[in-house]
């Protein structure tokens, strides 16, 4: 009897709701293909994957990769790496775009500061691969980096075969890329404080700096903390995509992170089974963090913050 | 009492002034001696004459990469994914987000796990090669088209969108017999172009700047878009023999300016349509970073 019942409610609802689920249906299964048969594929972390044999042919090796994996003193070099770049990353790339903003909003011909946005947004929307094709011209020894150098009557730098030159030459080209876009959400923070704040201010004989200190700074603080949660939640992932560009066996030391030994390992080496427990590795901590990040950021967002 | 007040005044301005125009010195100057660099001759460039304006002025950079034809069939290339990959983004984004806006749809719940999930957690690089590969699509235009048809992260924010337009539209289109494919395209479409132009401008941006995947999934010279070429001319120098004599123009290997001109050509389209999208580009920033 109830079963019937529920049957009836569902045909209801599809017969009532087909041209939603006629639509959807597309994008479920390029779902399901492209996202979620790849998450099945994360069974080979267990394996010792054989692409003849494929994933149901393959021995299953239990955590063997992941033992090694954390034997591995290389596992060590990666963490840190990883780690460094986004503390790193936070320390000096998160306050500019703040900064910033703040900077912006004391402008005040309108011209100027629509050109000097539409600057500062620029790099951002340029590719990675041409980021490091000018990096990789601008630091090479014949690049305008080390003539100048020479000019001052230094000694060419290896800039790109050196270690210790890595972590610098990726976050600054990184803060580059995306300082003025970053400083958007915070100019969007900002348009929304109400004038009449500042007015008041005026009246009672505060100068600009002092406005900038008791108003707008803690106006930005929500945006602030809610970014920096964010932020947090990536700390264990770095791209790979601009570290392949740049980095060579001279420079893995600072420069390989979970993301690029996963693509060397795997994809370049075809060690698939051994990549593959990195990969989980990172992705089970990410999304833990990532998790835990959101749950922070909604309770801010419902309660305190906007 | 008042001057010194106005002095730390001043003082705060000038240097949100300075920062500013640093920073914008700092972004442009590589763009404009790049540009400057490879519309010099070779040997000025190696000197380390440049500094702003072309010394020695010649256009044989740009003579030498045009006379290589994978150039152009890599620039069509890459503009044939970024104009079909575009398309099918938006159709699959707005085919996912209008069913997801609306509260009657009993499977509306779990289809939006389904979506958001993958923004925190995925399988990695190797499944996704390996189901690639499994499917036969490497070395095919359409797996570059296909692989990234959809972001959830777009979805979510055309779903906000769809959710905020009245109820009463669809209400009287209903009372009329539209049904919900009539009421997407006849209402809902029409009222959401600033949106739509705002992500298409961002899915075509990621797809003209796109290049790890089409790398990996790609052998063919001819299938390859150009970022894939530029990659090989800068940064590893792994080129085909012919390629590399039409470029090396005999020489033992590229000339930093033919790289150079390489780079503006890659860069031009996104640098010259930048300044005329400006507010797309802001505005599409916005609704993601705001109603996230």
């Amino acid at each position: 009897m109830k079963k019937g019942d529920r049957k009836r409610r569902i045909l209801k609802e599809i017969k009532t709701n087909k041209f939603l689920y006629l639509m959807f249906l597309p994008v479920l299964i390029w779902y399901i293909i492209f996202a979620y048969v790849p998450m099945g594929g994360i069974a080979i972390a267990f394996q010792k994957y054989s692409v003849v044999k494929g994933i149901f042919g393959s021995k299953w090796v239990g955590l063997k990769n992941f033992q090694t994996l954390f034997a591995d003193p290389y596992f060590f070099r990666l963490l840190k790496n990883t780690l460094l770049i986004n503390i790193y990353g936070i320390i000096f790339g998160f306050p500019l775009p703040i900064i910033l903003a703040i900077a912006f909003n004391e402008v005040k011909n309108k011209h100027f500061k629509k050109i000097t946005q539409t600057i500062s947004y620029l790099p951002y929307f340029i590719s990675v691969v041409v980021v490091a094709s000018m990096l990789i011209q601008f630091l090479s020894t014949e690049g305008v980096v080390n003539g100048v150098l020479q000019a001052l009557g230094k000694e060419p730098i290896f800039f790109l075969q050196e270690s210790k030159y890595f972590r610098f030459i990726y976050l600054a080209s990184d803060i580059w890329q995306g300082v003025g876009f970053s400083a958007i959400i915070y100019l969007a923070a900002l348009s929304g404080i109400p004038q009449e704040q500042y007015e008041a201010a005026t009246v009672d004989g505060a100068n600009k700096f002092q406005k900038m200190l008791y108003i707008t700074i803690p106006c930005l603080i929500p945006t602030i903390v809610m970014m920096f949660i964010i932020r947090l939640g990536s700390v264990i992932a770095v791209g790979h995509e601009k570290i392949i560009l740049l980095y060579n066996p001279l420079t893995y030391e600072t420069a390989d992170v979970f993301n690029s030994y996963v693509y060397r390992v795997g994809l370049q080496d075809m060690k698939y089974s051994y990549a593959q427990a990195v990969s989980l590795f990172q992705n089970v901590v990410g999304f833990i963090m990532v998790f835990a990040a959101n749950k922070i950021t909604r309770k801010l967002d419902g309660t305190t913050l906007w | 009492m008042r001057s010194k007040i106005n002095i730390g005044e001043k003082l705060y301005i000038f240097f949100c002034y300075f920062l500013i125009i640093v920073l914008c010195i700092t972004i442009l100057y590589p763009f404009i001696y790049m540009v400057s660099a490879s519309l010099s001759s070779t040997t000025a460039v190696m000197r380390n004459k440049v500094v702003l304006w072309p010394v020695e002025f010649t256009a044989e950079a740009y003579r030498v990469v045009a006379q290589y034809k994978g150039i152009w069939t890599a620039y069509g290339n890459t503009i044939f994914y970024t104009v079909v990959g575009t398309l099918i983004n938006l159709a699959f984004t707005i085919l996912a987000a209008y069913p997801l806006s609306k509260k009657r749809w009993g499977a509306r719940k779990v289809m939006s796990f389904i979506l958001v999930f993958t923004m925190w957690f995925g399988g990695g690089q190797i499944p996704f090669y390996l189901t690639m590969k499994n499917l036969g699509l490497l070395d095919s235009r359409i797996a570059v088209l296909i692989y990234g048809a959809v972001s959830a992260y777009y979805v979510i924010i055309f779903r906000t969108h769809f959710e905020s337009l009245p109820d009463s539209l669809e209400e009287s289109a209903r009372i009329e017999g539209a049904n919900d494919i009539t009421i997407l395209m006849k209402i809902m479409i029409p009222l959401s172009k600033p949106i739509m132009a705002a992500i298409a401008l961002y899915y075509a941006i990621g797809r003209w700047n796109s290049y790890f995947w089409e790398m990996m999934l790609i052998q063919d010279e001819k299938k390859l878009p150009v970022q894939v070429i530029l990659q090989r001319i800068v940064i590893n120098s792994q080129l085909s023999e012919d390629v590399a004599s039409a470029l090396t123009a005999g020489q033992q290997s590229f000339p930093m300016t033919i790289k150079f001109a390489a780079i503006v050509i890659t860069a031009l389209p996104i640098i010259c349509i930048y300044p005329f999208l400006q507010k797309y580009f802001v505005s599409g920033a916005l609704v993601g970073s705001v109603k996230e």
